[in-house]
């Protein structure tokens, strides 16, 4: 790089390197980390887990390092019914969630992007606004509305209803999956319905179409990239977490963060931890892969 | 005149405080290829769409061959629009696009097939029905959608600025392509633009309006050489005004004569030639008069003139137009 570059163009130059930096340090690291925990194996030591890499015994210590990695932890894995099953439920999980996202933030987002211009940002921070409070206290929130003497159930009594049981319940964790993710869903719809031209409804229209069928044939199709982007955000995070599993769920409530948390500090399983983690990273790249190539296809 | 094919009966339309549409009554007989011409905001746009339905109008009624449409939605109107910005769509064929109003109108699968051939013939885009609106031309998406349009054989086809957004040259072929198009069909066109050398091209009528209201209706000789006001005068081709004691005059550059000498006491009008506009067949010259400066559009021959030159300008009795303020 000569010194008589204008000072910007150099700062922009040097400017690309930043995200690979960020994705070096933020991603990759902590992911090999978690990919050599894996292959790694228990012990009663501080940190739990053998072999280590000693520096000091230089390429001899490089080999005995290696020579301990092995794939044990992944084949306890796939004999154990119960990580299949923690999967199977997740994915259950995730996926009912992800159906109701769709069927409420769909209708959220048209109307949203339907609206006047002075209503719609306003929508649109109503929608962000929950960001503003700590998700963790959101979903303790959620236990006060729901516990059986929670405000939900006060309200139910005073109208005369039968009361419901929905903390501790595999229902109570759909609510709050729902809950929590709904702005993951009706973001990207919003974004993609916001941008559609209107002649195209109106041309539809032209043709011959009832509003309902201009929707199903225009609207719709075309927001497909939004309803692709939209259940991906809800529903990837969804499998691995935790938090409103482990607030809103039963002791039976089966879904991976949890098994993760269990096999961490519980057990001090760590390798069994990173395994399970990565299997469940594997799983959800290739959705996200064929998503991103589908897309790359459909650009002219 | 028969019964009119289309008819707006007293119509209005308000945005706000605005009147985008005041009053307008207008016939479009079959089989007439019909055009509003305005400047823009003049309301020809929202007549339009009050046509095609997706305005509704204030005041007023609108009937297409005797049928009262007012409140009928887009969707029952046998009127076709294709739009300013084609808005065509991106996710379907070029084929099914123009299969698209056929589906909507109970075509069986073969016989839209047929249909879409027979226009994708039409507008000369055969074998382009496989491809996606974003793979053709610009002048080709406009054909897409001029086919679109026309394949469910509407009683009456909308053209909002069909040729804006092409170039000068294929403005021109597309303008003729229009009205050959539309005489083998048979079919009545109503086409809104601001450009008025496209009215008068295409056009049997033609319309003028301004501020909501229609100015002006005629065939475009007719409203050329007779313009009611200053305002229809300007747009429609250029004029020289004059100010008479009982009000203006106008008169257009190529009825304006000039000459050396005094054309007759009392007739011309004596000027000096600023500039000289050779155009080939004619030479466009800006005289300035005592009244002014004015333009005269002369045929190119020997007798030309050049600028600094004093020159007589003068018309004939018989091309002065009288013309409301």
């Amino acid at each position: 790089m000569s010194a008589d570059r204008p000072w910007n163009e150099r700062l922009g130059r040097s400017a690309v390197v930043i995200p690979y930096l960020w994705l070096l340090v933020f991603f990759a690291v902590p992911f090999l980390l978690v990919a050599k925990l894996s292959v790694s194996h228990t012990a009663l030591a501080m940190p739990p887990y053998a072999p280590r890499l000693d520096p000091a015994q230089g390429i001899a210590g490089l080999k005995a390092f290696a020579h301990g990695l092995d794939l044990e932890t992944y084949r306890r894995l796939a004999q154990d019914r119960l990580y299949l099953a923690a999967y199977l439920s997740s994915l259950a999980f995730a996926a009912v969630a992800t159906s109701i996202l769709l069927a409420i933030g769909y209708p959220m987002a048209y109307g949203i992007a339907r609206s006047g211009p002075r209503l719609r940002p306003a929508m649109v921070m109503a929608v962000i606004l929950p960001f503003w409070t700590s998700f963790l206290i959101r979903i303790y929130a959620w236990i006060a509305i729901l516990k059986p003497a929670g405000l939900l159930n006060q309200a139910l009594a005073a109208l005369r209803l039968p009361t419901v049981t929905l903390l501790d319940t595999n229902a109570g964790v759909i609510l709050g999956l729902v809950y929590a993710y709904l702005p993951f869903m009706v973001l990207p719809l919003y974004a993609v319905l916001e941008r559609q031209d209107e002649r195209l409804v109106e041309a539809a229209l032209d043709l011959g179409c009832t509003p309902a069928r201009a929707f199903w044939r225009v609207t719709f199709p075309l927001s497909l990239p939004g309803v692709a982007a939209g259940a991906l955000l809800c529903f990837i995070p969804m499998v691995g977490e935790f938090v409103v599993p482990d607030l809103l769920g039963g002791s039976r409530t089966l879904m991976l963060g949890r098994t993760i948390w269990t096999e961490f500090f519980a057990d001090r399983d760590w390798p069994a931890a990173s395994a399970v983690a990565m299997v469940m990273l594997a799983t959800l790249v290739t959705p996200i892969l064929l998503f991103q190539r589908r897309r790359a296809e459909a650009l002219p | 005149m028969t019964e009119p094919l289309v008819r707006f009966e007293g119509v209005s339309r308000r945005f706000g405080d605005v009147w985008a549409v005041r009053d307008v009554t207008l016939e479009i007989a079959e089989r007439e290829f019909f055009a509003l011409l305005g400047p823009s905001g003049c309301g020809k746009t929202t007549l339009l769409r009050m046509l095609a339905g997706f305005e509704r109008p204030d005041a007023g009624r609108i009937l297409i061959a005797g049928e009262d449409v007012t409140d009928l939605p887009p969707h029952r109107r046998p009127a076709n629009m294709m739009f300013q910005s084609y808005a065509l769509f991106p996710h379907l064929t070029v084929a099914q696009n123009v299969a698209f109003g056929l589906r909507a109108q109970g075509f069986g699968r073969a016989e839209a097939a047929a249909r879409v051939e027979e226009m994708l013939a039409l507008v000369r885009l055969e074998g382009l029905g496989g491809r996606k609106p974003d793979q053709l031309s610009g002048g080709q998406q406009q054909r897409a959608a001029l086919a679109r349009a026309l394949a469910p054989r509407p009683k009456v086809l909308l053209l909002d600025e069909p040729m804006a957004a092409l170039d000068r040259k294929l403005r021109q072929e597309t303008q003729f392509e229009l009205m050959a198009l539309q005489e083998r069909l048979g079919a009545t066109f109503l086409i809104v633009t601001h450009d008025q050398d496209e009215a008068m091209i295409t056009a049997d009528r033609l319309a003028v309006m301004r501020e909501g209201r229609i100015v002006q209706a005629g065939g475009p000789a007719e409203v050329y050489e007779h313009p009611v006001d200053r305002f229809v005068a300007g747009f429609l081709g250029e004029v020289n005004l004059f100010a008479r004691e009982d009000g203006w005059i106008g008169v257009r550059p190529e009825r304006m004569r000039l000459s050396r000498e005094e054309p007759g006491a009392g007739e011309g009008l004596a000027g000096v030639v600023r500039e000289a506009g050779y155009l080939g067949d004619r030479t466009i010259y800006v005289v300035d008069t005592a009244e002014g400066q004015i333009r005269a559009s002369v045929a190119s021959g020997n007798d030309a003139f050049g600028a600094g030159q004093a020159v007589w300008a003068s018309f004939l009795p018989e091309s002065a137009m009288r013309l409301a303020p």
